[in-house]
């Protein structure tokens, strides 16, 4: 597999959100606008590229039966740096994502490409198909916190376009289930053609 | 490839990446420690500059914690050229809709609330987060309003605060954190003001 297709696999044929349906719980939960989405995303994509990198780096040394705990405590570092990285220089972004980047740790994508891909592959092949997968999620966030975003309180990126109140319901929780659902048809539709 | 799952090997494999993270973490940690508390001093003093009027001093190194009907709030008295100028409280109400509900209430020294600030929420989007000031006019209502006269409670519930559409119970929580603030105003700082 070339090193190109092992990046936009990640993005298209196996998109976290779209096509796996993975990392539900901070997708829905993040997405509210377009910046907060691409603030999760790029906090989700550090982790992945870093942990797939420690992980196939070390995969050979480390015994069957504690192959989760370990890579879980991999992924765990570098969830932590992020979070005090955030605290400390972004500390704005960080009060709105609060909960959900400690809850990156038990994201299934992170523990999936770690499972799937890192553990058999290269260093630089795993940093690659983690920063695909990162890219393909951040995506994704991106793509329905603008969507959520402008229907619910007609802006953009925190730009008003529209004025008023907008459709209050894409804020909120039903809203993301709904923004999501027609975004994969549309994701798939368009995949297909 | 992996090594054999004996206790030997598990154990010394869990030890090590355990150490190589804790060595990590403890290194970030000491670099983001400095940066991470500055922010938070930061968000304070910036807040205290928002609510307070003029003042000289600096209110957050003279800030104490007091206890007011079972709760806990922090006072941060202004003076200016050493004169009583009013106070900034903090105080977190937990009658919010979606969870805690923490303010600074900036006061004058005769008790006139000079200005509100909402430090942390998390309110429903959209209804409840009209109380933050950038979204709804709600909390400038507050402003040079003197609870001595002015009755901390929406209007549903005989009081004179006109409440956010929708969000009765986001507005009753901003109303109790506001009559926290009063009373601990009252209680503390003012005393040492009035003489």
């Amino acid at each position: 597999m070339n090193k190109l297709s092992i990046i936009t696999k990640g993005i298209i044929k196996e998109n976290p959100i779209f096509v796996l349906v993975l990392g539900m719980c901070p997708t829905l939960g993040t997405t509210t606008s377009a910046f907060n989405g691409l603030g999760m995303g790029l906090a989700t994509t550090f982790v992945l590229m870093l942990s797939n990198l420690v992980i196939s780096l070390i995969a050979g040394f480390i015994p069957a039966k504690v192959r989760i705990p370990s890579f879980i405590v991999v992924i765990a570092v570098f969830v932590t740096v992020v979070q005090l990285v955030m605290q400390a220089y972004v500390p704005a972004l960080y009060e709105t994502l609060g909960l959900f980047i400690p809850l990156i740790v038990v994201n299934c994508i992170v523990l999936g490409r770690a499972e799937a891909f890192a553990s058999k592959n290269k260093p630089l092949d795993s940093f690659l198909d983690g920063l695909g997968a990162g890219v393909g999620f951040t995506l994704g966030l991106t793509v329905l916190g603008a969507v959520r975003e402008l229907l619910g309180s007609g802006a953009f990126f925190g730009w008003k376009i529209l004025p008023g109140d907008a459709v209050l319901v894409f804020i909120l929780a039903p809203g993301a289930f709904i923004a999501l659902g027609y975004l994969m048809v549309l994701f798939n539709k368009i995949k297909k053609a | 490839m992996a090594r054999v799952s004996n206790f030997k090997n598990m154990f010394l494999c869990l030890l090590i990446i355990c150490f190589g993270g804790s060595a990590l973490l403890g290194g970030v940690y000491l670099i983001t420690y400095q940066p991470i508390a500055d922010a938070q001093t930061a968000k304070v003093s910036q807040a205290l500059a928002g609510v307070l009027p003029e003042f000289d001093n600096v209110p957050a190194d003279e800030a104490y914690r007091v206890q007011v009907d079972g709760r806990y709030v922090t006072v941060y008295p202004a003076t200016k050229s050493g004169i009583f100028a009013g106070a900034a409280v903090e105080a977190v109400t937990t009658k919010g809709f979606g969870g805690p509900i923490t303010l600074m209430v900036g006061f004058k020294a005769d008790g006139t609330i000079y200005n509100t600030a909402v430090i942390s929420h998390s309110e429903t989007p959209g209804l409840g987060d009209k109380m933050d000031p950038r979204k709804s006019d709600f909390s400038l209502q507050f402003k040079d309003k003197n609870p001595e006269t002015f009755k901390l409670a929406v209007k549903k519930d005989g009081g004179q605060v006109d409440a956010i559409t929708a969000a009765t119970i986001s507005s009753r929580a901003f109303c109790d954190a506001v009559s926290l603030a009063y009373t601990a105003f009252r209680q503390t700082a003012q005393k040492g003001g009035d003489q």
